[in-house]
């Protein structure tokens, strides 16, 4: 840590003039891809929408009201609040959260077993862990609901163990979209944990032990605060795409199930969407993820205090 | 009394490694016990056996009497400093001294009690709230020590403590670490490979290597009287010389050295004529004339010497196959000032030399 530090710094010394231009490319790309894009959609919420996709430049605040809204089929009633998108949403924060605890309780097991197992096989685990998610991620929920659905492997096992008179109707419930996302993004959660429990010092569980602590007290006294960082990355890395995911509630549920994302992808496709009300549900969805990494780097900075 | 510890052909292997084969020993009340090797001779092993982290492969640990064998390091009455603290990170001081009273169930006035009368007694007052990462090297060492001290163990068990300080750190902690041995009148075991630790604080000392414990005493004994080779080699600086068996009067053997000389040495026990073992004699023990001295003396030629402040370290050779090293105290007198390639005399302080039976 030191010697990295010290190099760094007389790297930095001998590129000091030049520094602000050898971050440029990296500038470059993070305001191409990333602040422009932003900026665009928040502009475009504040447009009026074009029938066939597309806007007009006219500035309006109608995509908002109309998310949260209801003024009647013509508009002229008076605005009473629109529960649907509220609903979806609200959903959406459900499942995101449900999916997130699931990984956790998967996935902190998981990455403890991997990084207390000898340090030559770490690396295979890890690698086991990471084979699925070379494959593409639509194949992979498509593979999801070919196992789930009523005459796929998971009934027919269940069916021929005669634990079950009839297929379970897994597929379109809230169930299948939890278990898509939960495989979707469980990596997510076990790599930055793994990462955690790695640096983890065993002989603070030793020492807990030494000092009359039993075992569950130390997990939850010693191990799960000091690891604490790690399991907060897992959960944010698994929390922030699954509340804006589409693919695992278009293909595994159904009317019931609708996400946010589908909602806003929904927007943008074909010829029938609306794109103002597209991008400002996107800037709705971007504030409440703001919202929680702005908890998360409070909590973070308070505890460096 | 019964022993503080009582240890029964304890022994613990690793897979094919034999890290202790069949220790015994008693440690007694209220001791500043040592256990003192080289890395890889088991004392730590045989520390985290007592401590419980580990299980044996054979033999029994009795504490006070009782088998503890068995039992979970969390039902053991005893504690332990590790050897870089290991103290929780998320904890401040009081909280991790608290710790193990929390553990144990103590009431909330209690531990309040303890922990300021722990703190006062390592002298941590100022940081009660601070975390570990805000202190020194020496300051951690203080909140381990007083963490493990807290819970009034029976026996503390300290792995290698101060290992990770700079030399006059370690040089305070050491008074520091015999004073609230005294104070607390806890049995301490102590591990470390320094053997001007383990001399300067301990009350007994165990000497191991290769998983054996090859001498018990107390320091004076081990330094004046190793009893092989080993230990005359590992505590303290030693000339070793190979050397037989020439006559033997009583405790007294006349040996032979390589070129012929003899020496008069104590034998660490009964030899008889013919053996052959080793002579080991201490630098210090060791006395450098220009003029032969009355009595036994062996000439020699003085070789490179080392400057070192109170003393000077001088190479003498006496022959084709021995050299010598002598430690001198530094003269005043220039005149006394001896040169490489001098022809020297060396002595021998009466009763200095011990013969070790191989």
């Amino acid at each position: 840590m030191a010697a990295g530090t010290g190099s760094g710094r007389t790297v930095s010394a001998t590129f000091r003039p030049i520094r602000g231009w050898l971050l440029l490319p990296s500038w470059a790309i993070i305001g191409f891809f990333m602040v422009i894009p932003v900026l665009l959609m928040l502009v475009y919420s504040f447009l009026t929408k074009e029938f066939r996709g597309g806007v007009i430049w006219e500035p309006t605040l109608a995509a908002y009201d109309q998310f949260l809204f209801d003024r009647g089929l013509f508009g002229d009633e008076p605005p009473t609040i629109e529960w649907a998108y509220i609903t979806i949403f609200i959903r959406s924060i459900l499942q995101a959260t449900g999916a997130t605890l699931l990984c956790l309780l998967i996935g902190f097991p998981t990455a403890f077993f991997i990084a207390t197992r000898p340090a030559h096989t770490r690396a295979i685990w890890l690698f086991l862990i990471t084979i699925p998610y070379w494959v593409n991620l639509l194949i992979r929920t498509v593979s999801v609901r070919f196992l789930i659905r009523d005459n796929g492997p998971l009934n027919d096992f269940l069916l021929a163990l005669g634990l079950v008179d009839q297929p379970l109707g897994l597929i379109n419930t809230n169930f299948a979209v939890q278990l898509g996302l939960f495989y979707s993004y469980l990596p997510f959660m076990v790599l930055p944990i793994y990462a955690a429990v790695e640096r983890y010092n065993f002989a603070f569980s030793e020492a807990a032990s030494d000092l009359y602590a039993p075992k569950w007290t130390i997990l939850r006294r010693i191990v799960i605060p000091v690891v604490k960082p790690g399991i907060i990355a897992g959960c944010i890395l698994v929390f922030v795409p699954s509340l804006g995911a589409f693919l695992a509630p278009d293909l595994l549920g159904g009317a019931k199930t609708y996400m946010i994302g589908s909602l806003i992808e929904e927007q943008f496709k074909g010829n029938a969407g609306n794109w103002p009300f597209g991008a400002a549900a996107s800037m709705i969805l971007l504030s409440m993820v703001l919202v929680v990494l702005l908890f998360y780097a409070r909590g973070q900075s308070r505890e460096g205090a | 009394m019964t022993a503080a510890i009582s240890l029964r052909d304890v022994r613990k292997t690793f897979g094919d490694f034999t890290a202790l084969k069949a220790v015994s020993f008693d440690i007694a009340d209220n001791e500043f016990f040592t256990l003192l090797g080289p890395s890889g001779c088991g004392k730590t092993t045989l520390l985290r056996l007592i401590a419980g982290f580990e299980g044996t492969t054979g033999g029994t640990i009795h504490l006070y009497g009782q088998e503890i064998e068995g039992l979970p390091p969390d039902r053991r009455p005893v504690n332990t400093v590790f050897q870089n603290y290991a103290l929780f990170p998320h904890m401040t001081v009081q909280e991790n001294i608290a710790f193990g009273l929390q553990m144990l169930k103590w009431p909330r006035a209690d531990i309040a009690a303890r922990v300021a009368e722990m703190v006062a007694m390592v002298r941590l007052g100022d940081f009660v709230h601070r975390k570990p990462a805000q202190m020194s090297g020496g300051q951690q060492q203080r909140v381990a020590l007083a963490r493990a001290m807290a819970p009034r163990p029976k026996v503390l068990l300290l792995d290698e403590p101060l290992s990770a300080l700079d030399l006059k750190l370690r040089q305070e902690m050491r008074s520091e670490l015999k004073r609230l041995q005294r104070e607390t009148g806890i049995t301490f075991i102590f591990v470390t490979h320094d053997q001007e630790e383990a001399l300067s604080m301990s009350d007994r000392i165990a000497v191991m290597s290769a998983g054996e414990v090859q001498q018990i005493g107390r320091p004076s004994e081990i330094y004046e009287h190793p009893a092989n080779r080993f230990v005359a080699d590992f505590i303290g600086e030693t000339n070793l010389i190979d050397a037989t068996v020439e006559a033997v009067e009583g405790q007294i053997v006349t040996c032979r050295l390589p070129d012929g000389e003899t020496v008069h040495a104590l034998a660490n026990r009964a030899a008889s004529k013919g053996q052959s073992g080793t002579l080991s004699i201490r630098p210090e023990r060791l006395t450098i004339t220009r003029d032969p001295p009355p009595g036994e003396s062996l000439k020699g030629v003085l070789g490179a010497s080392t400057y070192l402040g109170t003393d000077t370290h001088y190479e003498v050779r006496l022959g084709p196959n021995l050299s010598l090293t002598a430690r001198m105290q530094n003269a005043e007198d220039a005149a006394l000032r001896l040169d490489e390639g001098d022809p020297v005399h060396v002595s021998i302080v009466a009763g200095a030399a011990r013969f070790l039976v191989t």
